[in-house]
């Protein structure tokens, strides 16, 4: 028995959320007493898993450089079933949500996505997950001798603890593809929902795209992703994969700042996982400000440039 | 060409979650199921498959006849023929081996499911069945072209967008982006009526084993009330952040 923790990377490097990944899976191993390695394709700094406690990195460099869902999944089957891996702990981006379900079904493991805990109990292995898409939780055991785990984002959070780390580089024995990639778009530069710490979310308070650029200043500031409610980009004012909510993107940040968004149910149920929310709204009564942390009652034509201006001075001094 | 669009049977994105029996069993009573969107926005993609390219379009749920209502509207709203077959749904590994058996013997060309249902998240339908089916998969799907044999489909990824090429049979996890919100259509009485003219066959399961159980739900802790600050006084906004929530 063993662990794997299945860690992502990009242009060579590994991915923000290799830390909290890798932090769940050493945890997980320590709880069940059993040894883990991180598996990572194509990190040249996988040895940096060290500072989260990973003693053992598996590195494939023999598969496609570009993501290949098949062929990876293909790829870690190939290893853990050699290996005697009972458990695969993975995360929650959209790409360890496309290897996932490939990979338990390879397995015949039972798959648990968006765990937000280590398991309350071992045999089963139960854990902790979000479910009606952050309206609950639910307590969900796991069946099969091999299993695999999801760790939501920003769920368990990052433990340091340093240890020496060395790194094996393995081939994949069967990475054979069956889809091409045809065109990949993705902007530089720019935090996106999926990995930033603050998200800044505008709604139809805002009257129309040409205000936006209040929302992207705030956010620039800030270093955040930018988001907007469902009818934002139902009406085109921005493009789809700013839409958060139940039918849109999820969002677990840091700090979500949500700027005239009433708050309807289905949008909270996406963002209702972040850890600190603040609103602004010049309507008190908007449903927003029973689920937010901290807000602000007043016109975000005026409180957000504000906010910005204060913002800036603040970051000038830190 | 005949697609297969798999269609979820979810409360509806109003619904208050409750649970009931020691917070063991979701409380259904009160509920208003309706098609899991995401998969609402598959079926719609398919019927203008139907329109432009004379596709077949079928659809197949895995669960009880409670969910009856939810496949006949598909039927209303342009599916040619509902399969159920008739086993609860247990967990996505179970759901996933009894819709793989039945693909096995029938075959598709293409198969269209959600991205994920709303009630318990899993994503792992779509992507399970394919694996076992070994056909290609894409998941967040929101594009979608056909030519022939092949299809290429566009997945929505961290941060853009990403454009991926195969032959078919697929199978597609859907989401918002593959249809407007705009192209969703509302039954009419036409197709109500024409709805109940429409084959709907029950199909015996597999009796395929869950791999996972939902033991005990949770509800969220409540939340303390919101610290309003004034819009004159932002500076005390970005106190608290930095010093009381500790996310500056
Ligand atoms: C099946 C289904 C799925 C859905 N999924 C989602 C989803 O995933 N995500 C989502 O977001 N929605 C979703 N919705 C829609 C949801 O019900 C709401 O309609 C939507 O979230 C409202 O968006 P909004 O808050 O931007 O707009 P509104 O509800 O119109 O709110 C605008 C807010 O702006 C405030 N405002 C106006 N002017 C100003 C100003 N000058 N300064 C400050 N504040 C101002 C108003 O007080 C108001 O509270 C879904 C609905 C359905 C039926």
């Amino acid at each position: 028995m063993s662990v794997l923790i299945i860690v992502e990377s990009e242009n060579k490097l590994l991915k923000r959320n290799a830390a909290e990944v890798a932090s769940y899976g050493v945890a997980f191993a320590e709880k069940l007493n059993i040894s883990c390695a991180a598996l990572a394709f194509h990190a040249t700094n996988a040895n940096e898993l060290g500072q989260y406690g990973v003693a053992k990195v598996i590195h494939v460099s023999n598969v496609s450089t570009h993501f290949d869902a098949n062929a990876y999944a293909n790829a870690i089957h190939g290893f853990a079933s050699q290996n005697n891996v009972t458990h695969i702990i993975m995360g929650s981006s959209a790409d360890a949500k496309f290897i996932a379900p490939l990979l338990a079904a390879k397995l015949n493991a039972g798959y648990a996505p968006n765990v937000i805990a280590l398991p309350d109990e071992l045999s089963p292995i139960t854990v902790k997950r979000t479910a009606f898409t952050n309206k609950a939780f639910v307590h969900t055991q796991l069946l099969t001798a091999c299993t695999v785990i999801g760790v939501g984002n920003n769920a368990f959070g990052v433990i340091e603890n340093p240890v020496t780390c060395t790194v094996k580089e393995v081939d994949a024995e069967n990475s054979d593809s069956n889809l091409e990639q045809v065109a990949i778009e993705k902007t530089t530069g720019k935090a996106t929902i999926a990995d930033a710490d603050v998200v800044v979310s505008g709604g139809r308070g805002l009257k129309g795209p040409e205000n936006w650029h209040l929302i992207e200043e705030l956010a620039e500031v800030l270093d955040a992703a930018t988001a907007c409610s469902k009818p934002v980009s139902d009406m085109g004012w921005r493009s789809h994969d700013e839409h958060v909510g139940q039918t849109g993107k999820p969002v677990s940040t840091n700090l979500y700042i949500a700027i005239g968004i009433s708050g309807a149910i289905q949008h909270l149920a996406g963002v209702n996982s972040s850890k600190v929310k603040v609103v602004i709204n010049n309507d008190p009564d908007a449903p927003f400000f029973k689920a937010a942390d901290y807000g602000v009652v007043g016109d975000a034509f005026e409180v957000v440039p504000k906010l910005t201006q204060k913002l800036k001075a603040f970051k000038a001094l830190a | 060409m005949n697609i297969l669009v798999c269609i979820s049977h979810v409360p509806d994105t109003t619904s208050k979650i409750n649970f009931i029996e020691a917070n063991t069993v979701f409380e259904s009573r009160d509920v208003q199921y309706v098609i899991n969107p995401n998969d609402e926005f598959g079926l719609t993609r398919a019927i203008w498959f139907k329109e432009k390219l004379g596709a077949q379009v079928h659809i197949i749920h895995v669960g009880t006849p409670k969910s009856d209502p939810t496949l006949r509207k598909c039927l209303a709203i342009g599916a040619d023929k509902a399969f159920r077959i008739n086993t609860p749904a247990l967990d996505g590994v179970s759901v996933a081996q009894e819709l793989a058996a039945f693909v096995k013997s029938n075959p598709y060309d293409l198969i269209i499911a959600g991205r994920e249902s709303i009630d318990y998240n899993g994503a792992m339908v779509p992507g399970m069945l394919a694996a076992l089916l070994d056909i290609p998969f894409v998941p967040n799907c929101v594009g979608l072209d056909i030519d022939g044999t092949t299809a290429v489909a566009e997945r929505e990824i961290d941060g853009g967008r990403e454009k991926l090429k195969g032959s078919l049979p697929m199978v597609i996890g859907c989401q918002k982006g593959l249809v407007e919100e705009s192209d969703l259509r509302i039954p009419n009485m036409r197709g109500i009526m024409q709805a109940r003219q429409k084959p709907f066959e029950i199909v015996p399961p597999q009796e395929a084993i869950a791999a996972t159980q939902d033991v005990k739900f949770e509800k969220p802790a409540e939340k303390a009330e919101v610290k309003l600050v004034p819009a004159e006084d932002l500076d005390q906004l970005i106190d608290l952040l930095h010093k009381e929530a500790n996310v500056l």
